[in-house]
């Protein structure tokens, strides 16, 4: 029988934890490959968030460490710093990089530490059972919003992406969606594109996953899928925000956008 | 060696160079300032990493990634900052990282002064992290003590495996006293020292195909794992307390009729006050824990002299480390305390006149 599609070396045979139709599994495979395609298995290391994708480190076949509720980016810049041969990676959810790791996330973004960050947007608190995020919509029942989030109180939901591209440093920034084969082959190569600029030191490479939480949200997983092409994609609109690869493919990380 | 006047603050950074840490992290705070600006100066000129984070939370992480990948880290800060750093250490006490931090401590609490303090002995020595975690605690009384615990402070963390603590005060970090450094560790040294921790690093692997899944994690999801973990630690820490505690005497005799129990710069003032009173003819000798922990329980209760008729303890803060002189003493002697709080520092005749009420 023909093989055409196999676990990658990058994954271990660790089973996933995650909820029936979650696409953290998705995520990680598209970030697997792209490892293992750019040969980096024995080179690339990883940070693990706290929330649903907190065995992350259990998952990834390679060293992995495992931060604190928001530091991954501050481990990372450690890790990166202190071993510059080596790849460094996070991985972290809405709750992880955009509450409680607000500070993290965006100066190491400002500094241009040359790590990619992989961020999971479902809107919602997974792991903790369905509370409000910094990006839970207008409107969202959460566990915590139960009567809708009311912006004028606790205002509108974060947008990271357009966040850090006001930032000078960033080399590429870009947001995906997880909700359909095709948009998942997108992300497929962007995330490829993230690995790439990692390997080759560019610096601070950031992809946000628009991904679903069927379990949080009450919604089976395909209506999920449609939910949040109905509500989450109008207000995070999937798109590349910022490459200097593509303007200046050459030149390295150092042009500065003004 | 010659020795060169210097600043507690410059003096520890320059002995932590020279240690073989070539990793820094941290943030601006009083009176550690020269600390971090030493750091920034001289890091670039000796190949090392000198990065100002945005915040202690931040710096004390980036702390916890670098030491993961087996290299010499330090950071230090001041007593509120230390506070925000808690969260990194507990994480780095769990995942069982060597790191070395220096807290130049200031009267508190809340924002309090920049003058110098002794009030941040439960933080370090009661954990000040959450969890079931011990942190080695160094505890200097002058500026060349405090740069040679730099050198002390990461030989202990690699042995250990555990982030180690120098207690320091606004008096030594601000103060200039003469110096020598040690034997500056040569480039394979330094390479040595790292190595060591191959095994468990985070680090390239450059053997081929082969490839190894290390962890740096404090998460233990099964109940039954977590407690085995954590006994596991508890081990390391009774070898701890049996083979690393260390303290110094001062004028201890048989005639003493008072002990004085002091650390850090307070014990400074304790040896002015008891050569006053020597002169006068009066026996006092003080025990000062160098390590507050482990702390010399033994060794303060064995200081108590046949005719001790008072234990005194004195602290810049309002009575911390006299807890740990009671367990010591256990109620065979009368132990009193006085202390001085809001980033003042008592003088030699206060002190005196405290111990002469005593005979």
């Amino acid at each position: 029988m023909e093989v055409i599609a196999k676990r990658p070396a990058t994954l271990t045979a660790t089973p996933f934890t995650y909820c029936p139709g979650c696409l953290h599994g998705v995520a990680h495979r598209l970030i697997a490959e792209a490892i293992e395609e750019h040969g980096l298995i024995n080179k690339m290391s990883g940070v693990a968030p706290v929330g649903c994708s907190v065995f992350a480190y259990k998952f990834f076949n390679f060293d992995m460490a495992q931060a604190a509720h928001g530091r991954a980016p501050a481990v990372a810049t450690g890790m990166k710093r202190a071993r510059p041969d080596m790849h460094v990676f996070t991985y972290q959810g809405d709750g992880d990089l955009a509450a409680i790791g607000t500070a993290e996330i965006i100066h190491a973004a400002n500094r241009g530490e040359h790590i990619s960050v992989f961020f999971v947007n479902n809107a919602i608190y997974g792991m903790t059972g369905g509370q409000m995020a910094p990006t839970s919509l207008p409107e969202m029942k959460t566990t915590t919003s139960p009567y809708g989030r009311n912006v004028d109180d606790i205002g509108y939901p974060i947008r990271v992406c357009e966040l850090l591209d006001t930032l000078v440093a960033p080399y590429y920034i870009e947001r995906v969606s997880l909700l359909s084969p095709a948009e998942i082959i997108k992300a497929r190569k962007a995330v490829i594109k993230a690995i790439q600029y990692n390997k080759e030191g560019r610096g601070f490479t950031f992809i946000e996953f628009i991904s679903t939480c069927p379990t949080n949200w009450g919604i089976d997983p395909d209506k999920s899928r449609d939910w949040a092409r109905e509500n989450m994609l109008p207000f995070f609109k999937p798109g590349c925000f910022r490459d200097k690869g593509a303007e200046a493919p050459a030149a390295g990380g150092t042009e500065v956008k003004s | 060696m010659s020795k060169i006047l210097m600043k507690g603050n410059e003096a520890v950074a320059e002995a932590a160079i020279r240690a073989g840490c070539r990793l820094y992290f941290a943030y601006p705070i009083t009176p550690q300032s020269e600390l971090i600006e030493y750091m920034a100066k001289m890091m670039p000129k000796v190949n090392g990493t000198f990065l100002q984070a945005e915040s202690e939370v931040a710096a004390i992480n980036m702390v916890y990634g670098a030491a993961g990948t087996g290299k010499r880290v330090m950071t230090s800060s001041s007593s509120p900052g230390i506070a925000l750093k808690q969260e990194g250490i507990s994480y780095m006490a769990g995942a069982e990282l060597p790191a070395v931090i220096v807290n130049v401590q200031r009267g508190g609490p809340g924002l309090g002064d920049i003058q110098p303090a002794q009030g941040d002995y439960f933080q370090a020595v009661k954990g000040g992290g959450h969890g079931d975690y011990r942190m080695i605690v160094l505890a200097p009384s002058s500026v060349q003590e405090f740069a040679d615990m730099a050198s002390e402070a990461f030989d202990l963390a690699d042995k250990y495996r555990n982030p180690v603590l120098i207690l320091a005060d606004g008096m030594l970090g601000q103060m200039m006293e003469p110096v020598e450094f040690q034997p500056a560790k040569t480039q394979a040294e330094i390479d040595a020292l790292g190595e060591q921790h191959t095994s468990w690093c985070i680090c390239p692997n450059d053997d081929g195909d082969a490839k190894h899944h290390h962890e740096i994690n404090s998460l233990e999801i099964d109940p039954q794992v977590l407690e085995k973990h954590v006994n596991k630690m508890y081990e390391k820490y009774a070898v701890i307390e049996k083979d690393e505690i260390q303290y110094d005497t001062y004028n201890l005799s048989d005639d003493n009729e008072i002990l004085c129990v002091a650390w850090g710069t307070a014990s400074r003032v304790v040896k002015s006050a008891i050569n006053e009173l020597k002169a006068a003819g009066k026996s006092v000798g003080m025990i000062r824990p160098i390590t507050c922990w482990p702390y010399p329980y033994e060794a303060v209760a064995k200081a108590i002299g046949p005719k001790v008729k008072q234990v005194y303890v004195f602290e810049l803060n309002t009575g911390q480390m006299l807890d740990d002189v009671k367990i010591a003493v256990s109620g065979k002697v009368p132990v009193k305390f006085w202390g001085k709080v809001g980033g003042i520092v008592f003088t030699p005749a206060e002190i005196q006149a405290k111990l002469e009420a005593c005979f």
